[in-house]
């Protein structure tokens, strides 16, 4: 007996193959994405009653921005691996002659381009329903803020999914475990967005953030390509 | 079969070790160390508070390193190993977060005082350790348990240093800090009571998770023994007591 496809397809092959499989099936169930824009809007809405203002810049701008796009990543993260678990199609993806990194990789991937996703509606609705001296002096620094971000996010994030996928009460344990895990990273894109959205542009200190950001996307990649070949063993 | 002992080695000389150093440690602190000028006597909980947060997180840093050692050798002691250590640390941590407080409102006037990153970023690490157990257990499969525990560790224990320079970074911008607070100015007397007592609340650490290691093996090899007592075949046991019942019913111990 042998594979109809001939040699095993390398770890990026293999994840490109799960990433396109996961893209499809958001594109046609449409489940993840859509339910984390329309949290961040609502949280939005909430902020507006909870903070008690209108219009809203620099730091507090700065910090709902950030905390909303972290809580909506906490759902993509937990639907993560939804699909496999639903289907119990794990088991068939760990039989694959496949690395087990290219299973990180790809739902790392996937995690991104939804974050990215979500900001494109989210940061606009953000600028449309909040801010006050507009989004567009945020830019272009904005952009790698976003996502250096959002590769944080995505490789602590598919980490988390994957040490959760076992767990029983998994719902609780991710935003548990995500949350204290994003501080520094919270620290960052927070402290370098706020003199983005700050009427008188603040003092910048826009390197000092990116470089720790880069810092931590880079430990935490390293880590989670480390160790996460333990976690779907058997 | 091999049978570890049961108690673990040396552990009467090191809990002696540990009740004289750390009462050395806090004699010193009391009777040796100068009495700090704008403080006065409530600086004293700094011998326990500051040694004990040293220890708490180099347990967790310890825990991290054991369960690198775990994967890499698939030994299930060096997980129970790593679980003991983060467990005392989380324990530890408590009392950090107590006697910070105490140490907070007596000194600053405050119960928690934000622009200390030291304080903030213990506050941090110890919120994600709190989800170790939460995890460790909600996972059944005991081989598996093991392995996610450990990775759990290990993705942690990178944490602890990247979160302390976040945090550090965030407070540098209003307050530039010249020394760390436990650093360098400290009269001689002082910090020789603070060795003391760092190196009490380290041997403290050390005997505590030798006690429990040992307890845990104890009983790990008690259910051994139970199961190989319910494996004997009948007829060996019914030529030295027939009439009693063949020990204690089948179930799973669940003791830990």
């Amino acid at each position: 007996m042998s594979a109809p496809g001939g040699a095993p397809p390398g770890v990026f092959g293999a994840a490109s193959a799960i990433l396109r499989k996961d893209l499809r099936i958001e594109l046609r169930t449409r489940e993840s994405v859509p339910a984390m824009a329309l949290f961040s809007v609502g949280a939005f809405v909430l902020f507006h009653f909870g903070l008690h203002r209108d219009t809203i810049q620099g730091d507090l701008a700065s910090g709902v921005l950030w905390v909303t796009l972290l809580f909506a990543s906490v759902l993509g993260v937990n639907r993560l691996f939804a699909g496999e678990r639903e289907g119990g199609a794990l088991d068939g993806l760990l039989l694959a002659p496949i690395d087990r990194t290219a299973v990180y990789v790809a739902k790392a991937s996937a995690l991104f381009l939804y974050l990215v996703l979500l900001e494109l509606v989210a940061v606009p609705a953000f600028a449309a329903l909040m801010l006050e001296p507009g989004i567009g002096g945020a830019f272009p620094e904005l952009v790698p803020i976003l996502l250096l971000a959002d590769l944080g996010l995505a490789v602590v994030g598919a980490l988390v999914a994957g040490l959760a996928a076992e767990a029983r009460s998994r719902d609780l344990i991710v935003p548990l475990l995500l949350l204290p895990l994003l501080v520094p990273l919270l620290i960052a894109a927070a402290r370098a967005t706020e003199p983005l959205l700050a009427s008188p542009a603040g003092p910048q200190d826009l390197a000092k953030w990116l470089g720790f950001m880069a810092l931590y996307d880079t430990v935490f990649l390293l880590v989670a390509v480390a160790v996460f070949d333990f976690l779907l063993e058997d | 079969m091999r049978s570890r002992p049961l108690y673990g080695k040396g552990l009467r000389t090191l809990s002696i070790a540990t009740a004289v150093t750390l009462a050395a440690g806090f004699g010193l602190a009391f009777f040796y160390a100068p009495l700090e000028a704008d403080q006065g006597v409530i600086q004293k909980i700094f011998y326990v508070h500051v040694p004990m947060a040293i220890v708490a997180l180099c347990g967790f840093v310890a825990g991290g390193l054991m369960a690198i050692q775990h994967l890499r050798t698939n030994d299930r002691a060096w997980d129970m190993r790593s679980y003991v250590a983060i467990h005392l640390s989380i324990v530890l941590g408590v009392g950090v977060l107590v006697t910070g407080s105490i140490w907070g409102k007596a000194s600053w006037g405050h119960w928690w005082q934000w622009d200390e990153p030291v304080l903030v970023s213990f506050l941090v690490v110890f919120l994600l350790y709190c989800c170790y157990q939460p995890l460790r257990f909600s996972i059944s499969d005991p081989e598996r348990q093991a392995r996610y525990a450990s990775v759990f560790a290990i993705a942690a224990g990178a944490f602890v240093p990247i979160n302390f320079a976040a945090v550090r970074m965030a407070q540098q911008e209003i307050h530039p800090r010249v020394l760390s607070e436990t650093g360098g100015s400290m009269p001689g007397e002082m910090r020789l009571a603070f060795l003391v007592c760092t190196v009490g609340v380290a041997l403290l650490f050390v005997t505590l998770w030798k006690l429990e290691l040992s307890s845990k093996n104890a009983s790990e090899q008690l259910k051994r023994l139970r199961r190989r007592l319910e494996d004997t075949p009948l007829e060996a046991a019914a030529g030295a007591s027939a009439a009693r019942p063949p020990v204690v019913p089948a179930r799973p111990t669940g003791g830990d």
